[in-house]
Formats: structure tokens, sequence, C-alpha cells
């Protein structure tokens, strides 16, 4: 290591350069390989880095260049990111499970010469993309497992760069130094595709300063210290992964442990105890399936033990962990509900040592977060994008609440406009959309607001923030009522036996639902009613499945006629879609969230069987396989009633 | 690249192909009046990928065991490495390189994934009982060796997820792929694949095809298989041998062996007048 920190910490390298002095033997990184965790300390990071950027020189990266990065979490691919940034290139993450014909888009639109990924698969996708888009001069890969006998023209190995790198430090490294020296806070950190639900990915283009002082603010805001312990298993594409793995790391000089492989994170999470930890709803949501569909199958003391506890918790839990008062016998009793089943609870799912835990991305169940909560877990939710470098709003300790997403976050101004759309200003706002100035201006406005695309409405008296829907989703029934479909939907996913929902009814008299039932759940519901099948199609289409979604929708009616404004969002037909929705036929955006106009367009005659009284529909799905080829699915399928409560009825009674 | 030839040649991937690792010179194996082998000869090269194929009965499992040295021919010999072979104890066999698995599991179903693979490394073992007792110097740094070499197979099979799950409660496809991790933990120079994706899914044969095309290119292991699937049987290998009730009936590359007319009556039945 010969690079060290002068001046301003103005960009990622910068505070690597400072925490390999200030924390040089503490760690920085770990990975579990070969059975083992390893590690490396931030001194050991800051050389493993300097030596990448030294090679990336060599082969003749230069400032501005655009520098793709496609892999699974691994300390080698956050080098990359960092060791381009040395250079004052561009890091572009891709999400490592999208197919070739994603990539090429992306490759194409920002011009990559240079690609980094992670092993065969993705040198394979890179391949088939370099066909149809030119540029790609270097393929850089970490994993050489298959790839011996390929032609290594364009292609070299992660570790060959490093060694060329160190080869060459003494005729580089004052070059290398003078490229760090000369980045500024307002150069381009790093450029993220946010996978829209709408249209072509954009580009999101994020400046230091923009990552610096979001990661600095969101630090502070719930006191990140040197030694925390996170685990980094989300997207590398992911605004957020690179905020909590990089940004917040290197700003608090914490370390970050990446798992084996994707299978084997639950057993990482439990080895490495994270202190603070970050997952989407879903993740949340299967975990607590899973967890009572084990409850569900273990001895009746276990069974009635458990129950007791979680009665007990989630009365006094969230309370206890706020710092409200509670009686004493409840302590006694939290206590020992804590050493005979939250304790082991919670260590079995890897929680133990969570200090602060957030929540983003969707709406999460109350019982879901409360369930967390009440076992003494600090989980929060926040709002926030890409846009924003993620923060817009989070929930300070002490003030968490499953149906609010917090108050804004230090330095982020909020204003709510006459449409109800939500818009925010702070230093985290993006810079611009890579090549799209019309996009840009239709987000950004010259002040610096930027739109959200969310309604909702700033709560009296607590200046907490709640988001009814997205904006363009929310619309109008035949009535003039107010459609807001997300709100019905996520109702309805809080059932563990629903995995997804679509609300159709803009423009409608009423509202109708395609449902999507969880493999798992109603699996293993199933087999406890002896319900037998043999298929997914089979078990989603079976009639006691579908009478238990039924049941699961009335319920949700009797819920939503409860609220004044959305009282006509209630379902009145429903159907159990054959296939499940999947990115791969572009149903779902790579972080799952419902495509609707494209669902829409291609289920279209299901819709029109919804809203023409038919009681049965056939019909021919096409779908992706994991490896690209296609085929067709055929069902029949059957189409529901669900009682509705009429405002008329809920007044007599 | 038929027949057999000394020289050292590269195939059209990359992957060079050495001199004979075994032969089998005429080789007859009776079971009473049964006779399950009769006067077969072919080689095996060194870093190839051999494939015995045949219908129900044609004697390919009674070749394979000829080949590990569980059973001996009445006639014939058996050359390994260009000496001639006699007649050993299976463990003797493994511990000359020679390693396989088996068409119906056999597994430590009670171990876990890690505890079987281990037992791969069991002629690798040297100390001695009172050492592994004590649990010092050389016992302990074997153990750790080994487990080394077995971690690595571990990762390059990518069964991480299972190292510590008990065989019983795994699928079949990944009971297969344990007992391909076992094999190798052996390192052999020679590995032999009694039908390894018999009772398979697609997606589960694509995945063993990847992993024992890796395993040949990776490690330069020659392998011998037997299957009873032709297409992945075409697709994986160099050269193939065809049997038919106990005897030969063709040799060669997958594309003369796709154009043999006595392979194509075989399996695809003809009458015989």
């Amino acid at each position: 290591m010969e690079l060290t920190a002068s001046g301003d910490l103005v960009s990622i390298p910068h505070l690597l350069l400072r925490n390999a002095q200030k924390f040089g033997d503490r760690p920085a990184y770990r990975e579990k390989e070969f059975g083992i965790w390893q590690s490396w300390t931030w001194l050991e990071t800051a050389e493993e880095i300097e030596a990448l950027a030294l090679g990336l020189i060599d082969i003749g990266v230069k400032k501005g260049d655009y520098v793709a990065i496609i892999g699974r979490n691994r300390p080698s691919m956050y080098w990359s990111m960092v060791a381009v940034q040395m250079l004052n290139a561009v890091p572009v993450p891709l999400y490592q499970d999208a197919v070739a014909e994603e990539m090429a888009y992306v490759l194409e639109h920002c011009g990559s010469k240079y690609v980094i990924v992670g092993d065969q698969e993705q040198v394979d996708k890179v391949r088939e993309v370099q066909e149809t888009v030119s540029g790609i001069e270097n393929v850089i890969y970490f994993d050489p497992r298959g790839l011996r006998k390929y032609d290594h023209k364009n292609l070299s190995s992660f570790k060959d760069l490093q060694k060329q790198g160190r080869r060459v430090k003494d005729q580089r490294i004052s070059e290398l130094k003078k490229q760090i020296e000369a980045i500024t806070y307002d150069d381009t950190c790093i450029m993220l595709y946010t996978s829209g639900t709408t249209g072509r990915p954009k580009g999101v283009v994020l400046s230091n300063r923009n990552i610096i002082e979001t990661s600095k603010n969101s630090s502070e805001f719930d006191k990140l210290a040197p030694g925390e312990e996170t685990v980094a298993y989300l997207p590398m594409a992911w605004v957020g992964d690179y905020i909590f793995s990089i940004g917040q790391a290197y700003w608090s000089g914490f370390c970050v442990s990446c798992p084996e492989s994707v299978e084997t994170l639950n057993m990482d999470l439990r080895e490495i105890g994270p202190t603070y930890y970050f997952a989407p709803p879903r993740v949340f949501e299967s975990q607590l399936t899973t967890v009572m569909i084990r409850m569900e199958d273990a001895g009746k003391f276990k069974r009635r033990l458990f129950n007791w506890a979680m009665t007990l918790a989630q009365r006094v839990g969230p309370d206890i962990l706020d710092g409200k008062e509670v009686g004493f016998f409840d302590r006694l009793k939290y206590f020992f509900g804590n050493i005979f089943v939250y304790g082991p609870l919670k260590n079995t799912l890897g929680f133990s040592r969570v200090r602060v835990a957030y929540t983003a991305g969707e709406a999460i169940g109350p019982e879901i977060f409360d369930f967390y909560r009440s076992l003494g877990m600090n989980l929060k939710q926040l709002y926030g994008q890409t846009e924003a470098s993620v923060f817009i709003t989070q929930q300070p300790d002490g003030e968490v609440r499953s149906d609010t997403v917090g108050v804004p976050s230090p330095g982020v101004e909020l204003k709510i406009e006459s449409n109800g759309e939500v818009y925010y200003r702070s230093a985290g706002v993006f810079v611009e959309y890579f090549k799209n100035p019309e996009n840009t201006a239709d987000t950004k406005d010259k002040e610096g607001w930027v739109a959200t695309g969310d309604a909702g409405f700033i709560e009296e008296g607590t200046g907490h923030l709640r988001i009814i829907d997205r904006a363009k989703d929310v619309g109008k029934m035949a009535d003039g009522s107010m459609f807001a479909p997300k709100y019905v939907e996520n109702k309805l996913k809080f059932y563990p036996s629903i995995l997804e929902a679509v609300v159709f009814g803009n423009d409608r008299n009423n509202c109708s639902a395609f449902i999507n039932i969880d493999l798992a759940a109603v699996g293993n519901w199933a087999e406890r009613n002896n319900v037998a099948y043999s298929s997914y199609q089979e078990l989603a289409g079976h009639p006691q499945v579908l009478k238990l979604i039924q049941e699961h929708i009335a319920e949700t009616n009797l819920s939503i006629a409860q609220d004044k404004m959305l009282s006509g969002c209630q379902v009145h037909r429903f159907l159990v879609l054959h296939k499940e929705l999947d990115a791969d036929d572009g149903e779902l955006t790579r972080t799952r969230k419902v495509r609707r106009r494209i669902i829409e367009e291609k289920f279209s005659d299901l819709i029109q069987a919804l809203y023409n009284g038919s009681s049965e529909i056939s019909t021919e799905t096409e779908v992706t396989y994991e490896d690209g080829r296609r085929g067709s699915i055929k069902a029949k399928l059957e189409i529901r009633d669900v009682p509705v409560i009429d405002k008329v009825d809920r007044k007599a009674a | 690249m038929n027949n057999v030839s000394q020289d050292h040649f590269v195939t059209a991937d990359g992957r060079s192909i050495g001199g004979a690792l075994m032969e089998m010179q005429n080789i007859t194996l009776r079971f009473g009046g049964v006779v399950a082998l009769e006067d077969i000869s072919f080689d095996i090269l060194e870093g190839e990928v051999r494939a015995i194929i045949g219908p129900n009965g044609a004697g390919k499992s009674s070749m394979l065991n000829v080949i590990s040295g569980f059973y001996v021919p009445q006639e014939g010999q058996v050359l390994y490495r260009g000496s001639l072979r006699p007649a050993m104890k299976p463990f003797q066999v493994a511990t000359q390189g020679i390693a396989r698995t088996f068409q119906n599991i056999a597994l430590f179903e009670g171990m876990s994934v890690l505890d079987n693979v281990m037992t791969g490394r069991i002629t690798k073992i040297k100390s001695g009982i009172f050492s592994q007792m004590i649990w010092k110097g050389r016992a302990e740094r074997e153990e750790i060796e080994n487990r080394e070499v077995v971690e690595k197979i571990i990762d390059f099979l990518e069964i991480q997820a299972i190292r510590k799950t008990p065989v019983s409660r795994l699928p079949y496809g990944l009971k297969k792929r344990v007992e391909l991790a076992r094999a190798l933990a052996a390192e052999p120079s020679l590995l032999l694949l009694d039908e390894p994706m018999a009772g398979m899914n697609v997606e589960e044969k694509e995945d063993m095809s990847r992993f024992i095309l890796d395993v040949n290119s990776e490690f330069g292991t020659t392998i011998a298989l037997i299957e009873h699937d032709m297409s992945v049987v075409m697709d994986l290998s160099d050269r193939v041998v065809v049997m038919d009730y106990g005897k030969k009936i063709g040799d060669g590359t997958p594309d003369e062996i796709r154009n043999n007319q006595e392979v194509i009556d075989a399996y695809l039945g003809v009458s015989h007048d």
C-alpha cells in the first residue's frame, strides 16, 4: 500500500484510503469459501483494490469510461467497483439474473468497453451480447471454472489483472495517485439502471456528493459504528446494496460479509449474526411463512409454548422495544419467553444480534412487521428510491409503525402536490438520467424537486409520511370513487397463501383480481388437509384452494369496507392464475414489482372473462424458461365471486 | 482419433489426450453357463471421456466391474498403465487411482454429505489408529489436508448448502452428485460412472453432464461411463463402445457410431432372419 489519503473525503476511494489508515487491521470484507470464512482487513482490501486499479490502468481504462460489473455479491465484485472509481471511471453494476437480451440494452446504452464478471455463466451472456453489440473490448472474469478452454483473446482473469497491476506498480503508481487526487465531489460515482415498472431501464447517474452525503447522514441517523456486521446478499445492481455495502460501510468503516452461495444464505446469516440488516418485505414474509409451517408441523407441547409466547410478545414486545412502560409481571414473562422462544427463534433466523433492521420497497404486512418487532428485533421502515440515493423518509427509533414510512431523512425536504404526489429535495438527488434529458426534466424540476411517482400524505401531528399507492396507478372507478390497486393487493398479500395479487378496476364498475398462490404455504396446507395435487397448475385450480382464497378475499373486503375513501375497491370476482408471475416473462420487474400494463395486455382474455360474468375460461400463455427457451401453458381457469359489503349495509350494522 | 495411437493429441476444445491408460484384451466373462462378455477388446486413453453403451442386458455393468477389478474375467487380460493387472481387492484398486459411482446409489445414508465425501479420502490417510485417537501431529494435519481437498470438490460440485445435511434427506439427483463428489475425493486418474444420469429429469441431466465435462477438463480425469441415454452419451464422450448381448458391436467417435448400421439395428431392433 503506497497510496495515502489526502485532502477531503470526496469519494469512495478517499474513504478507502482513510479506513486503511484508521482501521488498518480491522476486517473490511469476509467471504465464506471452502467452508471457512476468509477475511480481509481494510489494509489488505486497499492493497487488493490498488492492484486491480493499476491493472485496469495498464489495459487502458480511462477517466469517464463505463465499466459494467455483473456478478453475485463477492468481495472481488465490490473491489472492482472501487478500483474503477479510483480511475474516475464509472462502475455500472447489472442484475446478474438478467437474460442476455436485457443486458444488451444496458451495455449498448452506456457504451461500456470493459465488463467485469463473476463466472462462466456471465461470460457466456456477455459473449452472446457481443454478437449484436460492438464496443466491448475486454471481459474480466473472477472464477476461472469452466473457462479454461475459452479463447482468451479478449478475456482475462481478475487475478491475472491484479498480478499485472502489481508488476507495473512502480511505473503506474504515481499516475494512479494523480487520478485519485483529481476526483471531485461532483464527478460521477456510479450509474445504476432502474428496473422500471414501465418502459426501458433508465441509467441513474449519482455523483460522489450524492453518495457521500447520503451515507454520512444515514450512518449518523442510526449511529452506525465500525463494529457493525452486515451480510451483503441483495442484487449489486440495486442502489440499496451500493449504499449499505459500500457507501455506509466505507463511511462508518464496518465489515461486509458475503455468503458462500445463494443457497447457503440462511446458514451464513446465522454464522455472521449481522447487527445491521436490510431485507425487502418479501424476505421477511417468506421467513415468517417458513417459521409458521414448521410450527404447524411441530409437536403439541412446542406449539402451545410457541403460541403462548407469541401472544404475550404481540401484547408487550413492541412496547418493551420502544422503552415504554410495561408491568413487572409482563416483563418477567417476556424474560422467560425470550429464553425459551424468542431467543432461539431469532438465533435460527440469524437475527440474534440485529441492532437496526430496515425493510423497504413495498408495504409490509402489519402482522409480519409486528411479529419481528415483538421478538425484540428493531425492524423499521424506510422509503426511498434510486433517484434519491435511497433515503427519502425513515423511522426513528421509538416511532415505528407499520402503516407509515417515517419522517424525512436528515437533509431531505418533502412536499405534497395538490394531486397527492410526493416530491422531495435533498443532497442525494440524482444528477440525471444518462442520455435522457427529457425524462430527467420530467422527473426533476429546476429547483431540484423530484417527483416520486407515489401518492401519499403527511400525517397530522406526527409528521410521518403515509404512502397510498403509485400515483399513476391511482385511478377512478366508473362511479368516481378512488381506485388504489396496490392498497388492496398489499392487504391480500399479507395472507401467507397469497404470493402475488393484481387488482383491476380502473374506469370499471367494480374491482376484480388475479391471485398467485404461494406454493410453499398452500402446498403445506394441502398436505395437512389431504388435498392431492401433482403440479403447481393443478394445485392452483383445486376447488378447495379456490375456496380458501375466496375466504381470504372476503375477509379483505370486510377490512377495506371500513375505509371510507377506498370502500369501492372491494374485490367482486377473482381467479387464481395457472402460472407464477415471473420477471423472465416480463410480468414483474427484477425487483419483483408487478408490471401492470404488461399483465393487462398479456392476460386480456382473462380480464375480459372477469367482467363478462363467465364462470370459466380456457387460456394459453407463453412462458420463458430460465435458459431463455420458450414454451406455452394451457389451462382452464375457474372464476369465482366474492361477497362484498355495501355502504348501506355497513351503516345498518 | 479412432484406433489406438500412442501419440498425444489435442481435441478440438483444447484438452490433451494421451496414450492408453487401460487396455482390455479379448475379455471373456462367464457366470456358469451364461456368457456375460465375449471376446471384448478396447482401450481407454488418458484424458478422454469414454462411454460404454448398449441395450439392457448387453453386459455394460459387467464390463465396468471388469475394469474396476471387481470381476476377474476367465479369459483375456487387463493392462493398466501398460502392465498386466493382477487380481486385486477393491481397496487395492482404489489405491491404484480408480474410483467409481454406482447405478444404485451406495452412500452412507445416516452420515452427512461432508462425512460421506471424506470417506473418499480413506486411501490417503496414513496415520495409524493410535495417532488418530490421540489426535495430534500427523492425524490432525492429514485431516486438515483432506478436508481442504474435500471442500474444493464440494465447491466444484456446488453442494455447499447441503454440506451438513444427512444424505437420507436428499433428493435423488443430489445424492448422485454426492456420490460423484465422493469418487472425486479419491483424486482418481480413472473415474468410472455407472449410469450417472439414470432416473434424472432433463434439468438434472444437464447439470450432471456439465459436471462430468468440467471434471474432465479441470482435473484432467479420464472418465469411463455407462449410459442408457444415447443423446447424452453422444454429446459427452470422445469415443464410444457399443455392446449388445455381451459382444462389442461398435467402437469409435460419436459420429461414427451414429452411422454404424449394426448399432442402429441393435437400438432400433431388426428382425433376425
